[in-house]
């Protein structure tokens, strides 16, 4: 508190805390920058003005009522309201200073940096060896050894190869709810992302399956930059470094998830996570 | 600051403002043998002593049925912001009122004591007047709870450095009584234990008004100068 202690009365103004927020998130190296991003679906405005900094190798939560735009944001991100016809982008997305809607953005190249894993398990009907070294096989790359050293590596990262060795040419299918959800996330890793995004990845999940994935969030954010969208603010509060708190399409309080959760800045983020009457 | 009832669930309003009240009953009962105790140094009425020292065990009870259910809230509700700072708040408040009503009770025994020898001219009015100010640091600290005045603490901690104060007078008081005549030392040895309890009150006192701040502006002012509690909160009253 000594060293916090010289802007003038900070408590009333509140600048205090705006200038704490900053200093935080600038000391973090930046993997995803939002610039004014506008974005529509037909006439329907679903992201107004929103501006962001993700933090490199860091774990960035989402949280806000159904609809507040959190789950677009994300998809934004790797670039997946390409293919809703009727949606309008204003504003830019940056990744490592790179424009991702620029004209020489390849849009398979860009996805292969951002993985996404969704809310239900979406293996392919195949073998688990094969789901995991399928994005290696779209790159062309049919070197059995190269292929099973890869899969290996993905599935420990995953915390899936002690339940799956011995089984690898099963159907994907045969695995559990939780299993499927760490295979998904194996897959995504194979192909050496950057960024993970993770759209409710434990809301059809057991409690016992979600400690595992969040586990597996923990020990992933050394390697990758994580962006995870979930209804459960609990799961925000244990999971994340920061967080980002939306309504309405507008992003109304992003700060460091601690903060956050004790003692946030904007009343509509208190009644939000207190389940108060908004 | 939130208010606690507007919570969608309504059996959390409840639990909460349940939480709440039971603290001020406490708090209640912490100032009533506080109040009594001095007046039994004051007074030598050793029945009112007696009332003390019985309340202190009651005190201690409800100390533990708060302790669990703030635990029961913190379980099955994952409490956030306000809500989990007005849980800790309590939680903290409620360990420093049971350990006044411990003092209150220390001061009970020994106006037990005070009472077989003869009385001071003065009827300990020493001691009295450290009982009143203490007594209104406690008023003063479970009512800015219940408003959630943060001003209250500085106010408090204001009161707390004078009743220090009046503890050193009241140390060098007693200490040249001993000097005079040594047959006063047991007798005043038990009069100043009592005015160290009244001392350790103030600062409980403090400790109260300084979750009053947390709870209300998320600040942790605990070991920080009276500089950083007038930059704190100084300009909110």
């Amino acid at each position: 508190m000594n060293d916090q202690a010289t802007p003038a009365s900070p408590v009333s103004s509140g600048m205090f805390d705006d200038n704490r927020q900053a200093l935080e998130i600038a000391r973090e190296k930046v993997s995803i920058e939002v610039r004014d991003l506008d974005l529509y679906y037909g006439t329907e405005q679903a992201l107004k003005g929103v501006n962001l900094k993700i933090a490199h190798n860091r774990v960035t939560a989402f949280i806000g009522p159904s609809g507040c735009g959190k789950s677009t944001l994300l998809r934004c991100f790797n670039r997946m309201n390409d293919l809703i016809d009727i949606c309008r982008i204003d504003g830019e997305i940056l990744i490592d200073g790179k424009n991702i809607h620029a004209r020489d953005v390849d849009v398979a190249e860009h996805r292969r940096r951002v993985g996404m894993v969704f809310q239900k398990p979406n293996p392919f009907p195949k073998s688990i060896f094969e789901n995991v070294a399928y994005g290696l096989r779209l790159q062309g790359v049919n070197d059995r050894r190269k292929l099973a050293e890869v899969v290996e590596r993905a599935l420990r990262a995953a915390a899936l190869w002690d339940e799956v060795k011995d089984r690898l040419n099963d159907n994907a299918f045969g695995l559990s709810g939780g299993q499927q959800q760490r295979l998904v996330i194996a897959r995504a890793i194979a192909i050496e992302p950057e960024v993970i995004l993770l759209d409710e990845p434990c809301s059809a999940l057991d409690p016992i399956s979600t400690a595992k994935v969040e586990e597996l969030i923990a020990d992933l954010k050394n390697d990758y930059t994580i962006v995870i969208v979930t209804h459960n603010m609990q799961q925000a509060a244990r999971v994340s470094d920061f967080t980002a708190y939306m309504y309405m399409g507008e992003m109304i309080e992003f700060d460091d998830t601690a903060r956050l959760f004790t003692n946030p800045r904007r009343k509509a983020t208190e009644d939000y996570i207190t389940g108060r009457y908004g | 600051m939130e208010s606690f009832d507007q919570h969608i669930s309504h059996q959390f309003n409840q639990e909460l403002e349940n939480l709440r009240q039971k603290m001020m009953a406490m708090g209640g009962m912490v100032e009533e043998m506080l109040k009594n105790a001095v007046q039994a140094v004051v007074t030598g009425d050793t029945d009112l002593a007696v009332r003390v020292i019985e309340a202190d065990d009651q005190v201690n009870q409800i100390e533990k049925r708060l302790d669990e259910e703030c635990n029961l809230i913190i379980a099955r509700r994952q409490p956030t912001a306000s809500d989990l700072r007005l849980v800790f708040a309590i939680i903290k408040a409620i360990s420093d009122l049971e350990r006044i009503g411990d003092e209150a009770e220390k001061i009970a025994r020994w106006a037990m004591a005070l009472a077989d020898y003869h009385r001071p001219r003065n009827d300990y009015r020493e001691l009295e007047r450290m009982g009143h100010m203490v007594l209104e640091m406690l008023r003063k600290s479970l009512d800015g709870f219940t408003r959630m005045a943060p001003e209250v603490a500085l106010e408090i901690l204001q009161q707390d450095r004078k009743v220090d104060q009046d503890y050193e007078a009241v140390f060098r008081q007693y200490y040249s009584y001993m000097m005079e005549d040594a047959r006063n030392i047991r007798r005043v040895l038990d009069a100043l234990l009592v005015a160290k309890s009244l001392e350790r009150i103030g600062d409980h006192c403090k400790n109260v008004g300084e979750y009053i701040v947390y709870l209300v502006e998320g600040r942790d002012l605990r070991h920080e100068s009276k500089k950083a509690f007038e930059h704190e909160i100084g300009d909110e009253s």
